[in-house]
């Protein structure tokens, strides 16, 4: 085809190009910034939490601490508190707390819980109903801060509706009969849990509720007037 | 059926092969999106057979494989027609569309059957994945790669002993991304904030970007074939499509990683970048309908007949301008900004976005290739709609768009009050599902899912039968 003087606005070759440098240019710096990302989302250890290094995704041993999610003065928004805070929204990593009666899990027996915990989360499907991090489906709540709803509380519904005495043993138990206790219409059902696929899930929820959301979901479990009124429903 | 085709190549028939499956899940898709819209209103029904948690799986897996399916049909489709040669291997990529469809069955049967297993490796590579969309067990995984390697084999060893248009340099390229990407979804880690990073990579680089791409260079064979536009005006269209989607769509990524455990810049960047994703839409939405009047006014002023040469596919077309412009670009403004997302991140407000873009984008325009399958298939030169064509594009439009209407409402609800009044946690949720207005948009969710089902029907029985009816065809 013979090629006529056209403007260069109208001329295939330059678009093409165009098409290929902008395409490049954003993978380019996608990958870029995917380097930067992975730094620091990698998970901690318990080195981090002894150095009182914050990480975004901390050490799976957070479960031997109590973990808050509170407003952070320099940042404006929630953030996750592991071991107590300063009164300013900092993490101090020194007030424990028991997780099913112990506060010293190894690194190894930690990670070991939370892949089992991640596992299962994978197996039971629980993303095509909840929403883990605000992602998957919206047919049950969302379980990014689950550890830290008041429900599940000393004097919460959840806890006393399951006899237990403590937050993990409670959520466990739910786990794994929670056709026995229905909350709503909407019941979970009965998805085979193991008692120590119950444990681990519980490890993986106190765990997730421990990292660095940017403040999401905000002001999570803060509205007492809010219980009130549902309760009166 | 296959005796009567007058396909010119057999690459065709195939594509029509990946169509009928595309169409028969495209049905299951909305059975099993009835039930789940069902177990929302009545929760009890089938607790402990299908649960929503595994009908909903499959209403989105089903749609994302038939999508694939019919991304797939389309390739063999307007490959070899564009260049002017048989697929080459046929007889290999015949042999890879059984394979495919036996594991595509053996998955669904095990979703159904088996449902869940215990947490172990064994579930994650022989019965779920248990990640969001890309719930498909490991071997599935692996059987889907080596199917696709076979695939694009197929149609590079084509394209480089054929006739190389813009169309194909683009689908091509675009297959090579989107294949690549699924790379992203195959490994396991304890690291939730790592796996979500990843999996983002395929979803949304698959629907914001290389699927968008891939929906592009369809329209513009469409365009060509339909309403006769000019290939160097549409490839110059396309080339820019190309800039605009890639340009916004890749970074635009940054809007899911938010509140993942990601860094504070994706804000910005995520921000930035989503906020121009509509923009490419808008101009494909201007192309289509330029083009078409375009191509319309050169033909009056000649004396030319002005109907295009298949109306059902061109309707379609022009409801994939209108639907992907407002499904996938306004429905996802709405909330792609983080000062919004904060509350709406994970609300039903998602639902309504991934409902008319999901259909606007993807479902218009694929529907549309099946109607070109059919007029190649039966050899007619113009293709006219019929009462069911017409019956089906009206219902299903507006099925969705009634489905979208009703999610948008609930999702309005659920933010004001789960989100912003009440703080997100387990009782907020529920007090928040127990309103009326939740209720009610549920009620007309399921309504306008049935509407659509209907019009699903009218589609397939026109797909079945428009061809074969001399009243239809010029």
């Amino acid at each position: 085809m013979e090629r006529k003087k056209v403007s260069v606005w109208s001329d295939n070759r330059f678009w093409q190009r165009s098409a290929i440098w902008v395409t490049g240019f954003a993978s380019l710096l996608l990958i870029w910034l995917t380097f930067d990302t992975m730094g620091q989302i990698r998970m901690g250890t318990q080195k981090d939490i002894n150095n009182h290094v914050v990480k975004r995704v901390p050490s799976s041993t957070v479960i031997n601490y109590k973990v808050e999610y509170k407003m952070s003065e320099r940042r404006g928004h929630e953030v996750p508190v592991i071991g107590g805070d300063d009164g300013k929204g900092n993490s101090l990593f020194k007030v424990k707390e028991k997780f099913f009666g112990r506060d010293d899990y190894t690194q190894k027996e930690a990670d070991a819980l939370l892949h089992l915990g991640k596992l299962a989360s994978q197996a039971k499907n629980c993303m095509d109903c909840h929403t883990l991090l605000g992602n998957g489906a919206y047919y049950a709540p969302d379980l990014t801060k689950a550890w830290l709803d008041p429900a599940w509380g000393k004097n919460g519904p959840m806890q006393a509706m399951t006899g237990k005495s403590t937050k993990e043993e409670a959520m466990a138990e739910f786990l794994m009969h929670p056709d026995k206790y229905p909350t709503h219409a909407r019941m979970m059902p009965n998805l085979g849990i193991t008692p120590k696929e119950a444990k681990a899930l519980v490890a993986f929820l106190k765990h997730m509720a421990t990292i660095d959301t940017n403040g999401f979901p905000r002001g999570f479990g803060k509205i007492k007037e809010g219980v009130v009124y549902a309760k009166s429903k | 059926m296959q005796s009567q085709s007058r396909f010119k190549y057999e690459g065709q028939k195939l594509a029509s092969w990946y169509f009928t499956v595309a169409v028969i899940l495209f049905g299951a898709q909305l059975l099993l999106g009835l039930v789940a819209a069902i177990q929302f209103i009545h929760p009890s029904f089938l607790y402990g057979v299908l649960d929503f948690s595994i009908a909903r799986m499959i209403h989105i897996n089903a749609m994302v494989v038939w999508m694939l399916y019919a991304m797939i049909g389309a390739v063999y489709y307007l490959l070899p027609d564009e260049a002017g040669i048989e697929v080459v291997g046929i007889g290999i990529a015949k042999l890879l569309f059984w394979i495919l469809t036996l594991a595509v069955a053996v998955v669904v049967l095990v979703y159904i059957f088996i449902q869940v297993g215990p947490a172990d490796a064994k579930t994650i590579w022989f019965i779920t994945e248990g990640r969001e969309y890309i719930e498909a067990p490991r071997w599935a995984d692996i059987g889907i790669v080596v199917v696709v390697l076979g695939f694009l084999a197929n149609t590079f060893l084509t394209a480089m002993k054929g006739r190389r248009t813009g169309i194909i340099t683009v689908i091509l390229s675009d297959m090579i991304a989107l294949a690549g990407l699924y790379l992203a979804g195959m490994f396991f880690t304890d690291n939730i904030s790592m796996d979500q990073y990843w999996w983002w990579w395929v979803i949304h680089l698959w629907v914001e970007a290389t699927w968008e791409v891939f929906v592009g260079a369809l329209a513009a064979y469409g365009l060509i074939k339909v309403v006769g536009a000019r290939r160097e005006v549409v490839e110059m269209w396309l080339w820019i499509e190309v800039a605009m989607l890639f340009g916004s769509g890749i970074l635009g990524l940054g809007h899911h990683y938010f509140w993942i455990g990601t860094p504070e810049y994706w804000w910005e960047i995520g921000a930035l970048f989503s906020a121009l994703e509509p923009l490419p839409l808008v101009g494909m939405f201007v192309h289509v309908l330029y083009d078409w009047g375009k191509e319309n006014g050169i033909k009056e002023k000649s004396g030319a007949d002005t109907t295009s040469n298949n109306t059902p596919a061109l309707m379609w077309l022009v409801s994939n301008g209108f639907g992907n412009f407002l499904g996938a670009g306004i429905w996802g403004f709405f909330h792609t900004l983080p000062q919004v997302n904060i509350y709406t991140h994970g609300t039903q407000f998602t639902a309504a976005h991934g409902h008319l873009a999901f259909f606007g984008a993807y479902a218009t325009i694929l529907i549309a290739m099946f109607y070109m399958a059919v007029q190649g298939k039966n050899g007619i030169k113009k293709l006219r709609a019929t009462f069911a064509s017409k019956m089906a594009i009206f219902l299903i439009t507006f099925g969705v768009v009634g489905m979208t209407v009703a999610l948008t409402i609930a999702g309005y609800e659920q933010v004001l009050i789960e989100r912003a009044q009440l703080g997100a946690t387990w009782e907020a949720y529920f007090t928040a599902q127990n309103q009326l207005w939740m209720s009610q948009a549920m009620d007309w969710r399921l309504i306008m899912g049935i509407v659509t089902t209907v019009g699903f029907f009218y589609l397939a029985k026109d797909l079945l039968t428009i061809g074969k009816n001399p009243k239809n065809v010029y």
